[in-house]
């Protein structure tokens, strides 16, 4: 028989989170700070307009670009909390998830050959998206004296003649870490000057505990040249409704749109008219879950530093990203041990990024009850290692 | 902060004064002064237990008696309330709008007690006019939280 297998995609790993998803499924008590998505339920009243849509046979296809209501609603939200005004008729197109706004992005935008700037450590999906679309991709280190932030003369030193886009991921999934005005005005001052569009995935941005975020579409000359990728997951914890959105320049959205169009025909109607009720009364609820990630944070961060964990205090999302550097591990030997011995599952950082090496993600999307008897096993953990290095 | 600290133990009133200064990022001296200073007030005016008393063998029964009562000249609502509410057995009396002017709240071991309050007690006050005895057959929720049993659905242990 041939080899019926595509070589582009063999080349491509698997996710590194895999392997500890296959040994935590079969082990018996073992708990997890590792998981990327929020543990509260979805708010009932956006679960209750879902149920309500299916009892009035709302089970068709929507319009290609998503509902009319909806996409006004996400113009409209994207006015008022980021004051950017995009034409809800052809800038904004609703998708399945941030992670298909990701993916129908950069094919809309490469050609071969084009390079495309990716800071890492950071989200799964952009390295293996922009090699299927065909660029080359280039790897940003990001750092942790910068407090993992993007800064102008890493962005300079990686620009070449054919650089196109930059993937802007913040806040940050792994890291934790956000960029404030003045940096991103720096940064857009470059991208203006060498002409780079940008991918900024702000599907965190309502999960900010210092400053509200700002995004980068928002600074001079920037909207232009940006597509901006949000949804309902992180916000509205609503992972499972698989609903996202891109807003972006109408020529790139038009061709954004075909292929949406031809892959996916629209995102679930269901998810489209509960996304409706969650940007129209929803903002109380993004308020009381942020305050209580807020907590757990700065639970987390002291008590990682009591046992000895260095780590930088994160601002964003729902992770904290602590260094187990001098313990002389790698991490995902740290990380396996940590599920052997202990039953805890954390993901290592290399499976954000080579860069990662060194570092965990850890998350708060846990109950405090959760987290206490975790940071219990962990820190049992660290003294055992402590012990073994003397 | 006496917003977030009221948030936080009108959930979970045990938690340690230690462990609500991290959460709230403030000094430990600084949230147990808040805290006394608000006993005082008496904006906190206790620490009690949510018990499920279905899932104890003990016998309890719970009545929610509508009351009408005529107000007195000179003493309103307020002399006609108290006198129901020094009752021990008496759980809760609010003022209410509506329809009628009082509920009150009591807690039982047997239904004939609870008959026994209304019929001896509550009925032949001079002020009240009338009472509806309603009881309570089953407690789904209370103090927002969920008593009866729910399936949480799991989360994956690990994802990206």
């Amino acid at each position: 028989m041939r080899n019926f297998l595509s070589d582009k995609i063999i080349k491509i790993e698997p996710s590194g989170i895999r392997k500890f998803f296959d040994i935590v499924s079969e082990m018996k008590d073992a708990i997890s700070l590792g998981v990327g998505e929020p543990d509260f339920d979805t708010p009932w009243h956006i679960r209750e307009e879902g149920i309500y849509s299916l009892e009035r046979g709302r089970t068709f296809y929507t319009s290609n670009a998503g509902l009319k209501e909806l996409r006004e609603e996400i113009g409209g939200y994207l006015e008022r909390r980021l004051g950017l005004r995009y034409d809800s008729k052809k800038e904004i197109v609703v998708t399945v998830g941030g992670s298909e706004a990701i993916d129908n992005a950069l094919r809309a935008v490469i050609n071969p050959g084009d390079e495309v700037l990716i800071p890492q450590p950071s989200f799964v999906s952009y390295l293996p998206c922009a090699v299927l679309a065909g660029a080359t991709p280039v790897i940003i280190e990001l750092k942790e004296e910068n407090e993992f932030r993007l800064t102008k003369e890493q962005l300079l030193a990686h620009i070449t003649p054919k650089t196109k886009v930059l993937v802007f991921p913040f806040p940050n999934n792994p890291t934790g870490a956000i960029m404030e005005r003045e940096e991103l005005l720096e940064l857009s001052k470059v991208l203006v000057e060498k002409d780079i569009l940008v991918l900024s995935d702000e599907i965190y941005s309502e999960l900010t505990y210092k400053s509200e975020h700002v995004s980068i579409a928002a600074c001079p000359g920037m909207k232009e040249r940006t597509i901006v990728i949000n949804g309902f997951s992180k916000a509205y914890a609503m992972t499972g409704w698989r609903l996202g959105y891109a807003a972006g320049p109408a020529e790139i959205m038009e061709q954004i749109l075909k292929i949406h169009q031809f892959a996916i025909m629209c995102a679930p109607t269901n998810s489209q008219y509960a996304a409706v009720e969650a940007l129209r009364n929803g903002d109380k609820d993004i308020a009381v879950m942020r305050e209580a990630y807020n907590q757990r944070r700065r639970y987390l961060v002291h008590a990682l530093r009591e046992m000895g964990l260095q780590c930088f205090e994160p601002f964003g999302a729902f992770y904290v990203f602590p260094s187990i550097q001098k313990f002389g591990l790698s991490s995902d030997e740290f990380a396996t041990r940590l599920l052997m011995e202990e039953k805890v599952a954390i993901v290592p950082g290399t499976a954000f990024g080579a860069c990662g090496e060194g570092f965990l993600r850890i998350s708060y999307a846990y109950s405090l009850e959760d987290l206490k008897r975790a940071l219990e096993r962990l820190e049992r953990f660290i003294k055992k290692l402590e012990v073994e290095q003397r | 902060m006496r917003e977030k600290i009221l948030a936080v133990i009108e959930k979970n009133s045990r938690i340690a004064v230690k462990d609500l200064a991290v959460l709230l990022g403030e000094s430990e001296e600084a949230v147990a002064e808040e805290i006394a200073a608000m006993e005082q007030e008496k904006v906190i005016c206790g620490y009690h237990t949510l018990i499920n008393w279905d899932n104890t063998s003990e016998e309890k029964v719970t009545a929610l008696i509508e009351v009408k009562v005529t107000p007195q000249r000179g003493q309103g609502f307020d002399k006609i309330a108290e006198r129901i509410y020094k009752f021990p057995e008496v759980h809760a009396v609010y003022l209410m709008s509506g329809g009628f002017d009082f509920t009150v709240i009591i807690e039982e071991k047997t239904m004939r007690e609870v008959a026994q309050f209304v019929s001896d007690k509550l009925a032949p006050m001079d002020a009240i006019l009338s009472t509806a005895t309603h009881f309570v057959l089953k407690k789904y929720k209370d103090h927002g939280t969920v008593l009866v049993d729910t399936v949480r659905e799991e989360r994956m242990l690990v994802t990206p």
